[in-house]
């Protein structure tokens, strides 16, 4: 972005700004994450009211949903988001790097302002026919694969990161064969879909594919009912993946929003939140939460993308970035075909 | 539906029916040619040719080398060759099923004629990620139709067939809608005559009324053609995105974008922009010939 489409943004912006001061203390616009709808809905409906009765204000909560990264891009080109809750740091660090978010937005609230976390896990259809236990089951020939594109998604981008963490944990460390681990789970790909909404509709209502790799939060709730026809398998190591929350100073700023930006980003730590984030099969960061749905989740050995790859951006640059791992066995995958 | 697409192929032809350039001080007899000539040339350079300097411009604010390097990677190419074959199959198929459509609706009068006009347009309003979406829901083996296909070895949607199928939907009342005035305004005289002088039907189809419709046909075809290299939002649904084998080059540029990579995607999209321009320019070319090949007749 050159100096002089900076310099119209702005003014965009800051029209926009003033257009909106009016009801500034009224509207507050969450841009979150594509699969995020049921939960935010859900603390959306709980945190009107609770609002209200603590500071007598009257407001409305205004959702925008589409692949975080998308969001984050949407966001710098002018979209007026007061707050961000995303299902990736690395999209909130490009918002940072633009300028909107001040760099010590994760200490600002607890646990990495990452209010709750889940891991990837694996959806199958019922009885299991192909017999799917773990990761590795994965990467025999003939397994079908529905999951978000890791170009587009982070959805994806984590799907990734479990494989690969979990076979760096099998081979002792051995990157060689963790490559060919990854290799032969993306050659049995068959849909790499835009978003993680998108990849749940291919394998549920398009009947494609034997395994879904997605959220744990999404694979629960899709297993959840007894006459599901999917059954939930939850793999013995995952990457924990985080969703950030952060109130984007900028445009919270600019539109007075700042103090309900922030309540409604410490509602998410409050039992109640916690409580809701749980029933949403979210993995909730409050012990008493947790412990009261022990049932739903069962333990796991998640890890952290800094413990394991250094930090998100190195993960990026390692797997994700043009011609970096991911893209370089695609190609191999590709030429092999 | 007066000036269909066939018009951006005028240049060529010397149009008796538009007026000569008027020479100056001159009256003419039309009034406002300064202002809409001023206006019309306004308008093409705000929406036409602004973005697409934008776009040259960032494309070629990179060296030779790395542009050659962004445009010649081999999961780019796989993306050209599938986009191309797949726009080349669509626009044959909607050259075929537009121009009966066109015919149908020029020359019969029929029940419901108005509704099939009105529903050939349909494509157009559609958001194409619903159009998509409605493709993938109808064509995998899950659903009737799909499960038709699969049965005979046949995948439609999360393969190239879907990607045809998407460009087709999403491109199909160009052909309709540039073939169908064409047709209704031939003159009868011309096919009677034919008829009279002992021609059969077949060869008067081919020999009179054919060579009148084919600008037509070649205009909507490119156009149509042109239109699916660019299509993303109802392919991104059915084609199931995988590298070197369903990935069209629309998506490796949305791709490079989500990486933040705007050269890049600027030097993949002047790519497709060539092969449009270059798809366009070559029918324009042969538009020429047609007409000066028809010209004694």
């Amino acid at each position: 972005m050159n100096m002089s489409t900076k310099i119209i943004a702005r003014a965009a912006l800051l029209g926009l700004a003033f257009g909106m001061t009016a009801k500034a203390q009224t509207t507050l616009l969450n841009a979150s994450y594509d699969v995020g709808r049921e939960i935010y809905a859900a603390i959306n409906t709980a945190f009107v009211p609770y609002w209200k009765e603590k500071t007598g204000q009257d407001v409305r909560i205004d959702q925008s949903h589409a692949g975080s990264s998308a969001q984050a891009q949407a966001i710098l080109q002018g979209l007026q988001a007061d707050v961000v809750t995303f299902n990736q740091v690395n999209d909130v660090v490009r918002l940072v790097e633009g300028g909107l978010i001040q760099p010590d937005w994760n200490t600002r609230f607890p646990h990495g302002a990452s209010p709750f976390y889940s891991i990837h896990a694996i959806l199958v259809r019922r009885g299991n026919p192909k017999g799917i236990k773990d990761w590795d089951d994965l990467t025999k020939p003939g397994v079908e694969i529905v999951q978000v594109n890791p170009k587009t998604g982070g959805n994806g981008r984590y799907a990734v990161l479990a494989y690969y963490g979990y076979a760096l944990d099998k081979f002792g460390g051995d990157e060689a064969a963790a490559n060919d681990f990854l290799k032969n789970i993306l050659a049995n790909v068959v849909i790499f879909e835009r978003g993680g909404r998108a990849a749940t509709t291919a394998f549920t209502e398009r009947q494609t594919g034997d395994v879904l790799v997605t959220f744990e939060s999404e694979v629960l709730q899709l297993a959840a009912d007894p006459n599901s026809p999917y059954e939930a398998v939850i793999p013995s190591s995952s990457v924990l993946s985080e969703f950030p929350v952060a109130v984007v100073d900028h445009v919270a700023g600019a539109r007075g929003t700042v103090e309900i930006a922030k309540g409604y980003l410490e509602f998410l730590y409050t039992p109640s939140g916690q409580e809701i984030i749980a029933q949403n099969f979210y993995r909730p960061r409050d012990a008493d939460t947790a412990a009261r749905h022990a049932d739903r989740f069962p333990p796991v050995n998640a890890f952290e993308v800094d413990e394991r790859f250094g930090s998100a951006a190195s993960a990026q640059a390692k797997f994700f970035d043009n011609n970096a791992l991911v893209d370089r066995l695609l190609g191999e995958i590709g030429a092999r075909r | 539906m007066r000036d269909g697409p066939q018009e951006i192929f005028a240049a060529t032809k010397s149009k008796p029916h538009l007026m000569a350039y008027p020479s100056t001080k001159k009256k003419r007899v039309l009034p406002g040619f300064g202002l809409t000539l001023g206006t019309s040339l306004l308008f093409t350079s705000l929406f036409i040719m602004l973005p697409l300097t934008a776009l040259v411009v960032k494309a070629a604010s990179t060296s030779w080398e790395q542009y050659w390097g962004y445009i010649s990677d081999p999961r780019a190419i796989a993306t050209y060759k599938l986009t191309l074959t797949c726009a080349l199959w669509a626009t044959l198929i909607n050259i075929s099923l537009g121009f009966w459509a066109a015919w149908i609706l020029a020359r019969f009068e029929f029940p419901g004629r108005r509704l099939l006009d009105a529903i050939i347009d349909l494509p157009f309003a559609l958001p194409t990620a619903v159009a998509g979406l409605s493709l993938a829901a109808l064509t995998v083996p899950a659903a009737p139709i799909g499960g038709y296909f699969a049965q005979h070895g046949i995948k439609i949607a999360y393969a190239i067939p879907g990607i045809v199928l998407a460009m087709s939907f999403t491109s199909f009342p160009f052909v309709v809608r540039t073939v169908q005035p064409v047709i209704e305004d031939m003159e009868p005289s011309a096919e009677e005559g034919a008829l009279s002088l002992g021609a059969g039907p077949f060869t008067t189809f081919f020999r009179v009324l054919l060579p009148q419709i084919m600008p037509a046909i070649f205009a909507g075809g490119t156009v149509a053609f042109v239109r699916s290299l660019g299509e993303f939002g109802a392919i991104v649904f059915i084609s199931g995105n995988l590298p070197f084998r369903t990935e069209i080059t629309a998506l490796l540029i949305f791709i490079r974008i989500q990486e933040y990579d705007y050269v890049g995607a600027a030097a993949l999209a002047s790519v497709i922009l060539g092969f449009a321009f270059v798809t366009l320019i070559v029918m324009n070319v042969l538009q020429g010939w047609h007409y000066r090949r028809l010209a004694p007749i």
